[in-house]
């Protein structure tokens, strides 16, 4: 849990006027063609605040952000940086400006270790010994100031994501940012690590640096920031202070319509065991074991949900159960044995059987995206008899199938004709999530369900899961967002290192104990010991 | 198998893996900036007949090498302009540069010197001497240090010297310097050197530029210093060879001269035993002439560990949001 309360801080309540905005944007517009990305778009970041910016996927946060940081240059407007006028061109002149940025996806050289990372670019000289004795002095200071720990001669790639962020935003004080822009910095992190990185947040805006949050988790907004200012359709929508806000208030502004943040479900009725696992073992390509031995049931009517940081074998299991990877152990469904290896243990065979699967990347797998999408709600089941005609494909009949199932699940634009890639992020689920769940599976298999999916989708995602379950089927959810499985879990079940730590019930158990358990602890009684480490 | 055999192989292997050894680094560059390069058996071709040509005209091998390391860079800029400027693919762009050379160079030679597309032989100053070292004429009577010395080691044309001096050259240059650290950045990871404020394209063209200049000296020592003159096809896939050692040496400069070593005495075993004794069995010449590429087939085929090539490399940059 992030600790700062803002009843804690009424020095944030009033910005002392005689200052200057560390930023100030003022009109800015950007077009893409004829998307315009962002309109007329003011604001002003008072020094040693944290900013946070919501809005859903698409909303021009990127845009903006981008504009700040050299990448693109803005049609109309103007910046000011601690007052003055700036013109921002490219990277090079926003890291001068004091601007520092830590990426979603990182901007790491995987194979350099931390202090090489850190100076690239910011070399003093064309010899390198010079500047990375200097960085490891700047290093330990900063560690210590800042919390900001992290072995200098660590191998990137050797890191666990939290370490990895910290090295971004070393990165970024290296450079001596004043100014720190942080995009979806959670989305990847345990709830752990994410703590500590908002614990780091707090210590930078205490030695004064300002910060701005991007973020679609109403919670980081309400937890972290001192202002927020909320984006929608490239407009910003309101600006105001995190105190006298709310997160209802914040949804509606984001989505511009009453938005339910909290799932209505009622409690599940489980029935017969619709899937049995037993001592379920993966080895991967290279030869690492990925699950180590999983046992698990899922009833009818029930949704086990699965927490873990990513990479813990969560996608393993998915696809070993989705048909798309061999293992040995033993799976029954419905009470018959499924085969995990050689013929009949393929995709196809799967969904025959009644198990559906929604991928976790659905631009990967779930997906063709330069296809139109009457053809890809047709993957997967192409072969069904309600789409032939003789030996060819009815088409009119997919196409008429594609409509309906548009309709039903509020796609939009409703064209099924339209290349799966044209539609935003939320939209391409529903199409994937229709594709699956009016196949009427007895089994749905779950993965991501609406990761880059915007908070209107969100809704209408859950609401078709749990209608799923109240029809009586089972549904194997997957998930690194804790928030999603507490919201539709009948049973929590959390991964670690190819195995099920333990199984909880939701409405006993709490974020900090899953966190634990996310972390491989399951002594409950070692939390002590973990805020300890922490702080080490 | 006697001692004075052993050092005059070794001695033809050194001569051998001198082109394979410029042209691996060259490659090496340009692929640890992230610009794979399968022309570098184009870009040796055109400078070995480019340098043949001006150092028969003009009687200076100098002038040769230069006309010989400008051919290349030509070559390499195309490449450069087409796989970074233009964002196209990689290996298109070196297959074309490859057949062009072919092409090109047999044309010209023949349009220019009607001797059936290749230059007449290089005589006095057009050709790259063997320098004798100091001291080696003294020490030629002491036995073992003598002969290794003086015929092993003394004995090549500068540029063999300069090949084997880039070995630790390239290697301080990658690991010690502040280019290198990015070059080595922009092969893994072109975004962290973009939002480090640093020109991904810059830095890109810089290693195309440095493998062209090295793919010229290759060239040119072939025709100019190995041999007397150019001859059709006379890269003869060294360019692939060496290909394969920056594999096998996993990107390194170090690995790398091992590996051009091996291929270079592969080679020399061939051109010595044309057909090769043991014991009654005898094994033909094709059969010693076809071992590198028997092994560059292995290597390149993963048998040898497992060698992680650069991370961007292949693939043209494009700025995301």
């Amino acid at each position: 849990m992030v600790s700062n309360q803002h009843t804690g801080r009424p020095d944030m309540a009033a910005p002392d006027a005689a200052k200057a905005p560390a930023i100030e944007l003022r009109g800015i517009s950007k077009s893409f063609g004829p998307v315009q990305a962002n309109k007329d778009i003011s604001i002003r970041v008072m020094p040693g605040t944290i900013h946070g910016i919501i809005g859903e996927n698409g909303a021009g946060k990127s845009t903006l952000m981008s504009i700040l940081y050299g990448f693109y240059k803005a049609d109309a407007g103007e910046i000011f940086i601690n007052g003055t006028k700036t013109n921002i061109t490219d990277s090079q002149t926003a890291i001068a400006a004091g601007i520092g940025m830590v990426f979603q996806h990182f901007k790491l050289v995987p194979n350099f270790t931390v202090l090489e990372n850190v100076i690239l670019g910011a070399e003093d000289g064309a010899l390198l010994r010079p500047s990375l004795a200097k960085a490891r002095k700047e290093l330990t200071a900063l560690a210590k100031e800042y919390e900001l720990n992290v072995n200098p001669d660590s191998v990137v790639e050797d890191l666990s994501v939290g370490h990895q962020q910290r090295v971004e935003i070393l990165k970024a004080l290296y450079r001596r940012a004043e100014i720190l822009i942080l995009d979806e910095p959670t989305g990847v992190l345990t709830p752990a690590e994410a703590d500590h990185l908002f614990r780091i947040l707090e210590n930078l805006r205490r030695e004064g640096k300002t910060i701005i949050l991007i973020t679609h988790k109403l919670r980081e907004i309400m937890e972290t920031t001192d202002t927020v200012s909320v984006m929608r359709r490239g407009q910003m929508t309101a600006t105001v202070k995190t105190a006298e806000t709310s997160p209802e208030e914040l949804a509606e502004l984001m989505v511009g319509r009453k938005v339910l943040l909290r799932v209505d479900k009622t409690a599940a009725t489980p029935g017969a065991k619709v899937l049995e696992i037993e001592n379920l073992k993966v080895v991967d390509s290279a030869g690492v074991m990925r699950l180590k031995g999983i046992n698990l049931d899922i009833r009818a009517g029930e949704i086990l949900g699965i927490a873990g940081v990513a990479g813990n074998g969560q996608s393993e299991l998915l696809e070993v159960l989705g048909g798309m990877h061999s293992a040995t152990g033993t799976v029954r469904l419905n009470g018959k044995p499924l085969p995990l290896t050689g013929p009949g243990s393929d995709a196809s065979a799967r969904r025959d059987l009644g198990i559906a699967h929604v991928p976790e990347d659905r631009h990967r797998e779930g997906l063709i995206l330069d296809f139109h999408a009457w053809e890809n709600v047709a993957f997967g089941y192409h072969r069904d008899a309600k789409y032939q005609r003789g030996m060819f494909m009815d088409n009119a009949a997919l196409r008429a199938d594609t409509e309906a199932k548009m309709a039903k699940f509020d796609v939009r634009p409703p064209d099924p004709w339209l290349a799966a890639k044209s539609f935003s992020g939320g939209n391409q689920q529903k199409i994937v999530v229709a594709r699956e769940i009016e196949r009427n599976p007895d089994l749905l298999l779950i993965g991501q369900p609406t990761r880059g999916v915007d908070i209107g989708a969100i809704e209408f995602i859950h609401e078709q899961i749990i209608a799923l379950r109240d029809q009586g089927k089972a549904i194997l959810l997957v998930s690194v967002e804790l928030d999603e499985i507490f919201a539709l879990s009948d049973r929590i079940a959390v991964m670690f290192d190819g195995q099920i730590m333990g199984v909880r019930n939701p409405a006993t158990t709490n974020e900090k104990e899953l966190g634990l358990m996310m972390a491989g602890i399951t002594d409950t009684s070692a939390l002590a010991t973990q805020e300890a480490s922490q702080n080490g | 198998m006697d001692f004075l055999t052993i050092i005059q192989i070794l001695d033809s292997t050194i001569r051998l893996a001198t082109p394979l050894l410029l042209a691996c680094l060259a490659g090496l560059y340009s692929e640890r900036a992230g610009v794979f390069d399968i022309g570098l058996e184009g870009k040796m071709l055109a400078a070995a007949f480019l340098s043949a040509a001006v150092a028969y005209v003009s009687g200076s091998v100098w002038l040769g090498l230069l006309a010989g390391i400008g051919a290349s860079v030509v070559l390499a800029m195309v490449h450069g302009l087409a796989s970074i400027t233009f964002r196209g693919n990689q290996l298109i762009s070196g297959v074309a540069i490859n057949f062009l050379a072919a092409g090109l160079t047999v044309l010209v030679a023949q349009s220019w010197f009607q001797q059936g597309g290749r230059t007449p032989s290089l005589m006095g100053g057009a050709r790259f001497e063997p320098i004798t070292l100091p001291f080696a004429d003294a020490l030629s009577g002491v036995p073992f240090l003598g002969p290794i010395y003086g015929d092993l080691i003394s004995g090549h044309s500068v540029l063999v010297y300069l090949a084997f001096a880039l070995v630790p050259t390239t290697w301080w240059v990658l690991f010690r310097t502040r280019f290198g650290l990015r070059l080595r950045a922009v092969g893994e990871n072109p975004a962290a050197v973009d939002t480090a404020g640093v020109s991904v394209t810059r830095l890109r063209y810089a290693a195309v530029l440095i493998c062209g200049v090295l793919c010229g000296i290759a060239g040119a020592y072939l025709a100019t210093g190995l041999q007397a003159g150019f001859v059709k096809d006379m890269t003869a896939g060294r360019g692939f060879i060496a290909l394969a050692a920056l594999i096998f040496a996993k990107w390194r400069p170090w690995n790398s001269l091992w590996a051009c070593l091996l291929f270079g005495l592969l080679q020399a075993v061939a051109l010595r035993y044309q057909n090769l004794d043991l014991g009654g069995v005898v094994i033909p010449v094709q059969v010693m002439d076809v071992l590198p590429y028997i092994l560059t087939v292995i290597f390149l085929a993963g048998f040898v560990g497992k060698a992680i090539p650069p991370r961007a490399g292949g693939e043209p940059y494009v700025k995301e949001r």
